[in-house]
């Protein structure tokens, strides 16, 4: 091999701050590679797919409106990736929020008020938070794998979903169509500034979870102690925190955020409940989450770049008749190098045979 | 039960284990050599969009097969490069293969969406295949089938009873020794990476050319999930695997044969089982906590940096 890595005495701040840079910019040449294999102009079809949709106000609503749910799911993702919980599902999580926060308007209609929409939000994060308890708890009293518990519970929110807009949750007047009553006024999220465009008050939401947990980590006892457990976990039993209590936490919180987006999702952005809610938030947020560098404020920016390329590959699909499916690949690729890259933080990189420091 | 009928039920379910088996023998392996590599069902879809291509495009299911294994290859290989030569974090790692592998595979099969597919014929022995009942179970099964089982048969020997089964051990288990008698530990984990890849690339294969012949988006359906699920439940023993395996096949059949019964039960809440069911087994297998650190490879999602 011609190099090797060489372990860093301290971790480099440069490429802590550069690394997401050098990725994004890693993903912009395979995408331009991508659309020339296509037989898009790279320069035509990185236009379309990054600034195009960053010039018109409608447009940045539309951005707002899918950044909303990644950034929520992502900084809940963050707590746990940090204490070493790996929650993988909280894409079923999302939906599972979507589900309980419409019971309301679909089961009692006739309760609307003031209160339907905050009860519905409450729900919803009640709803999302208990889903992610259960591969917490069986971490904790079996020392289950909460990656495959995690997962596993994403299929079976899927499919309860699926049931519930097909059979018992179906409009009856909705002539047959596998969805639920359109929500009525009192239980849908309003937008900001309607006159402008659609971006609703889930943004805000967003916005407001990624400064609390920020400052979570960064000026509370709980932040110092995810800091701890996730570095060593040894050190964190010796200080005497409590790693069960920890996860169980940590899972409540991220579970409780990709809840609260899923109903925001659904009473801001659809209006009801149909078979499927979400184009893989859920998952789309782990990119999120590595590409912030698990730091909540880090996450909002990231958030919106990955929300650009769901816009951009609507766009891209339309204006220049390109797969849709190229989005998914883009973003599988920007986690490959966020993770490459991420390397240089605590690695050098020496060619082979250099003595130097070894 | 007419015999006839018992026969397909248990046709059936071979079918539906088999890539359950062939996929979660190869991440047996990886584990083994102390890696873990979450990616398996992003190589398990590249592998099922590779063998349907390959297959279509050349109209030779056999090389189909091929094509499959060497999409898993590749994609495995694109994990062991940053895994193991530049020291990446596994879990992230192994996840992003999957979200990578199954955003190709959407992309790279979408011209195959409704087309029809090859099929990889089953054996036929004449004779042998046709005699009643046993006839087909022993001697008509697709040809993958029978590769399972020997891959089962092969990997445990290899493990076991065989040094560069001990070398692949040692390596699991504590890479500083290992790289202390002068191993190579990154080199024996990109084999065992390259040979897992190869297995969920195979597995994905017998979805698109057995299982059904037609490609579908996302047609794994969490089948990788479940495989690295098995390796767990197997506490990292082939013959183990083999026996998890067949419980899942036959509760996936068995759901499906439920539905097609009219059990009084919601499909969807049948379809979930499998899933529930890993979930309720893996409790079962890691409650013992003591029993579960004894058999996982110690070195089992560490990164390895050879110093000198």
């Amino acid at each position: 091999m011609a190099f090797e890595l060489v372990k860093r005495p301290m971790p480099s701040r440069l490429f802590a701050a550069l690394s997401p840079l050098i990725a994004f910019t890693l993903t912009l040449l395979a995408g331009a590679l991508l659309f020339q294999l296509q037989g898009v102009d790279p320069i035509s079809g990185l236009y379309t797919y990054f600034i195009e949709p960053l010039t018109e106000t409608w447009s940045l609503h539309e951005l707002a409106i899918k950044a909303a749910p990644l950034i929520l799911i992502a900084v809940g993702l963050a707590l746990c990736y940090l204490s070493n919980n790996w929650n993988i599902g909280a894409e079923g999580q999302f939906i599972l929020g979507g589900i309980v926060g419409s019971a309301l308007p679909v089961l009692f209609p006739a309760f609307a008020n003031s209160a339907t929409l905050p009860t519905m939000l409450a729900l919803g994060a009640l709803g999302g938070a208990c889903f992610a308890l259960i591969p917490a708890y069986l971490k904790n009293r079996f020392n289950t794998n909460e990656i495959l518990t995690s997962l596993m519970l994403v299929y079976v929110a899927q499919l309860l979903l699926d049931w519930l807009v097909r059979g018992p949750w179906r409009d009856p007047a909705g002539f047959g169509f596998p969805q639920t009553r359109a929500f009525g006024d009192f239980a849908l999220l309003p937008a900001i500034n309607d006159a402008a465009g659609r971006a609703h008050w889930g943004v805000a939401f967003a916005v407001i979870a990624a400064l609390a947990l920020w400052w979570l980590l960064r000026s509370t006892r709980t932040g110092f102690e995810i800091r701890v457990v996730g570095a060593s976990p040894r050190a964190g039993a010796f200080a005497g925190f409590s790693e069960k209590r920890l996860t169980l936490f940590v899972f409540a919180v991220s579970g409780g955020l990709a809840g609260l987006a899923g109903i925001i999702e659904v009473s801001g952005t659809i209006g009801q409940l149909q078979p499927a809610i979400s184009p893989g938030y859920g998952f789309t947020a782990i990119i999120v989450a590595f590409l912030g560098r698990l730091n909540p404020l880090g996450i909002v920016a990231a958030g919106t770049v990955l929300a650009l390329t769901y816009l951009g590959g609507e766009a891209a699909q339309m204006s220049l008749g390109l797969s849709d499916k190229a989005v998914r690949v883009f973003q599988g690729l920007l986690l490959f190098f966020v993770l490459a890259t991420d390397t240089l933080i605590h690695y050098q990189l020496r060619r082979s045979g250099d003595k130097h420091g070894a | 039960m007419e015999p006839e009928l018992i026969v397909n039920v248990l046709l059936t379910i071979a079918t539906a284990s088999t890539p359950l088996l062939i996929a979660a023998m190869g991440e047996l392996v990886v584990e083994r050599s102390g890696v873990l590599n979450l990616g398996v069902e992003g190589m398990m879809v590249v592998g099922a969009v590779c063998g349907f291509g390959g297959a279509a495009l050349s109209g030779n299911p056999w090389l189909g097969v091929l094509a499959g294994v060497c999409g898993g290859v590749l994609a495995s290989l694109l994990f062991g490069v940053l895994t193991l030569s530049i020291a990446t974090n596994q879990v992230a790692t192994g996840l992003s293969l999957t979200l990578l592998g199954l955003g190709v595979s959407g992309l790279l099969g979408e011209s195959f969406v409704g087309q029809a597919g090859t099929k990889l014929s089953a054996v036929d022995l004449g004779p042998l295949s046709d005699l009643p009942i046993i006839g087909r179970l022993l001697f008509g099964q697709d040809p993958l089938f029978y590769i399972s089982l020997l891959l089962v048969a092969v990997v445990s020997w290899v493990l076991f009873r065989t040094r560069a089964g001990l070398i692949l051990r040692a390596v699991g288990d504590s890479h500083d020794s290992a790289h202390a008698l002068g191993i190579s530990v990154v080199k024996i984990r990109y084999a065992a990476v390259a040979f897992g890849g190869a297995c969920a690339g195979l597995a994905g294969a017998h979805l698109s050319l057995v299982y059904t012949t037609q490609w579908v988006e996302n047609m794994t359906a969490g089948r990788g999930w479940i495989a690295l699920a098995l390796v767990v439940f197997a506490s990292w023993r082939p013959w183990r695997v083999l026996a998890g395996a067949y419980l899942f096949g036959g509760v996936t059949i068995g759901q499906l044969h439920a539905q097609a019964f009219g059990v009084a039960v919601p499909s969807q809440l049948l379809s979930a089982l499998p899933y529930l069911a890993t979930i309720v087994v893996l409790v079962l297998i890691s409650r013992n906590r003591r029993l579960t650190l004894l058999n996982t490879p110690a070195c089992l999602g560490q990164p390895f940096v050879p110093h000198r």
